[in-house]
């Protein structure tokens, strides 16, 4: 009997393989030394490509001598403005575009109409209505944002269920509570996908408007290199831009587990 | 208390616009304590009586009004066939959202929440969130969260109807429990004839096309073992009884899909 057996095995392992943490810094460093090793052996000229340990290097003296911090944080000033300014907005319109039936009829093909236009068109009109200061590239950022947040905040709270709204109602809350407890919270999952679309979204424009109208900030920073032929220290704009969007997406990660803690 | 169902009729457009009567000349009341049930066949529109009757639909003519409120404004606890509980709440949170929408105090929100979640049996659960229990636990919270606001009229859109059967059954005789201890007017609505004659004080039977009152029937066996053995064949009887009235519109609403 015993050479009729046989053993039934998971064919569907694979689905659940476990992989190591270091997985995913295994890839980052291959690339890194790969490109170290090219730029050695001088396949590329350094104009081309530089060196990655060329760029650190670079970026140390850079961070040492204060240029880098300098437009780092004039960089960060307008992001942060304009991303919080549009962001708010973008929330608080969206939830009475979902909430109110008139805002809705009257104020959404509004909306939808201006949210296809690439926002970065607007800037030379945006300059002309706020000059040159800050307040034109805190502006287009806070624009680029509140897009793409408030029609995800509107379709967030066009999907709480409505028999959770009924609930509510039954139990004693009036519309504000409503749009607190129950339509805010509901809605949330949205607004943080409408957040994280917008963080890229914020980072291309500052960098195109401070390219186009900046004397500070990474991105006037990365041209003015660009124009100068000195790679190695546009690459370390580069960098800190892939930096920037790495923490900045981190963050909203962050902020998402926190406040989404049912999901 | 008593709440008094007048005349009400239903109707809906479709959609191709023409008039359809959902329900029509309503007519009854629930009693301070009584256990009211609603049969009927899928479409006899028992769900759309329980929403006119809990404030959330209109109804097309009639009125529903409570009785003898001597000035006090009168409240309702819903249970949800969805259950509908929030699922960005804990279950404590879930069970006092009631009494902090009405300013109770944190202290009275603190007691009455663990003596509706200790009633419903869901101690140690108060932390949870509605996505870690399972249907039955959530159904407890969401019966809980409908006793808390001390309800003039307990609404109950077929609770149980999502539930596994065996689930079913001990939730069923959970309830009759909590509604033994509480007393509160309630309002069940159901498909399930059995259910219908294990919980009721008196039932009422609706038809179809359109939803009207076909016949309402007390049941006369006590209200706590009525699935003891010596009610077996009175059990029986009522509900035959109550099948034969629904039965052919049940037919009807088979064919149609």
């Amino acid at each position: 009997m015993n050479e009729q057996r046989q053993v039934i095995t998971n064919r569907v392992a694979f689905l659940e393989q476990k992989i190591p943490g270091y997985a995913a810094a295994l890839g980052i460093a291959g690339l890194v030394v790969l490109w170290e090793i090219v730029c050695r052996m001088n396949i590329v000229p350094p104009l081309f490509l530089p060196a990655p340990s060329a760029i650190l290097t670079a970026a140390w003296d850079m961070l040492v001598n204060g240029e880098l911090i300098e437009n780092l944080l004039a960089s960060m000033y307008r992001i942060g403005a304009g991303y919080a300014i549009g962001a708010i907005c973008g929330i608080a319109i969206g939830l009475i575009l979902g909430f109110s039936r008139w805002a809705d009829a009257i104020l959404t093909p509004i909306v939808y109409s201006i949210y296809p236009i690439p926002k970065i068109a607007l800037l030379p009109l945006i300059i002309l209505w706020f000059g040159i200061g800050e307040m034109p590239k805190v502006a287009i950022i806070a624009l680029g944002v509140f897009f793409p947040v408030v029609i995800n905040t509107y379709s967030g709270v066009k999907t709480v269920d409505p028999i959770l709204i009924k609930a509510a109602v039954t139990f004693g809350s009036n519309h504000l509570n409503v749009i607190r407890k129950v339509i805010l919270p509901g809605a949330l999952p949205m607004i943080f996908a409408g957040l994280k679309l917008a963080a890229g979204t914020s980072l291309l424009l500052l960098v195109s408007a401070e390219m186009i109208a900046a004397q500070q900030g990474i991105g006037s920073m990365v041209l003015h290199y660009g124009n100068l032929m000195i790679t190695t220290k546009l690459m370390v704009g580069v960098l800190f831009l892939s930096l920037l969007g790495l923490i900045f997406n981190r963050t909203l990660q962050w902020l998402e587990r926190k406040l989404i803690p049912w999901k | 208390m008593r709440i008094v169902i007048e005349d009400v009729g239903k109707t809906f457009l479709d959609s191709k616009k023409r008039e359809v009567t959902a329900l029509t000349n309503i007519n009854f009341s629930i009693e301070e304590q009584e256990f009211v049930v609603l049969v009927g066949p899928s479409g006899c529109g028992k769900s759309t009586l329980l929403n006119i009757v809990g404030g959330l639909m209109s109804p097309s003519s009639g009125t529903v009004y409570f009785e003898g409120t001597q000035g006090k404004k009168p409240k309702l606890g819903i249970v949800f066939q969805e259950i509908a509980l929030f699922p960005w709440r804990t279950v404590y949170e879930n069970v006092i959202y009631g009494l902090e929408e009405s300013g109770a105090s944190k202290q009275e929100q603190q007691e009455k929440g663990k003596h509706y979640i200790d009633m419903v049996g869901l101690q140690g659960f108060e932390g949870a969130y509605p996505k870690q229990l399972s249907g039955g636990m959530r159904q407890r919270a969401g019966i809980a969260r409908a006793l808390a606001v001390e309800p003039d009229l307990l609404l109950m859109d077929e609770p149980f109807s999502a539930l596994d059967a065996q689930t079913r059954t001990l939730m069923q005789e959970e309830l009759l429990t909590i509604w033994d201890r509480t007393r509160l007017s309630t309002l069940y609505v159901t498909h399930n004839i059995q259910e219908a004659v294990y919980l009721a004080d008196r039932v009422i039977v609706l038809s179809r096309h359109p939803g009207q009152i076909k016949e309402i029937i007390r049941i006369d066996l006590p209200k706590i073992g009525r699935d003891k053995e010596e009610y077996r064949s009175q059990f029986e009887q009522y509900a035959d009884q109550i099948w034969q009235l629904i039965k052919h519109d049940a037919q009807e609403a088979l064919k149609e899909g």
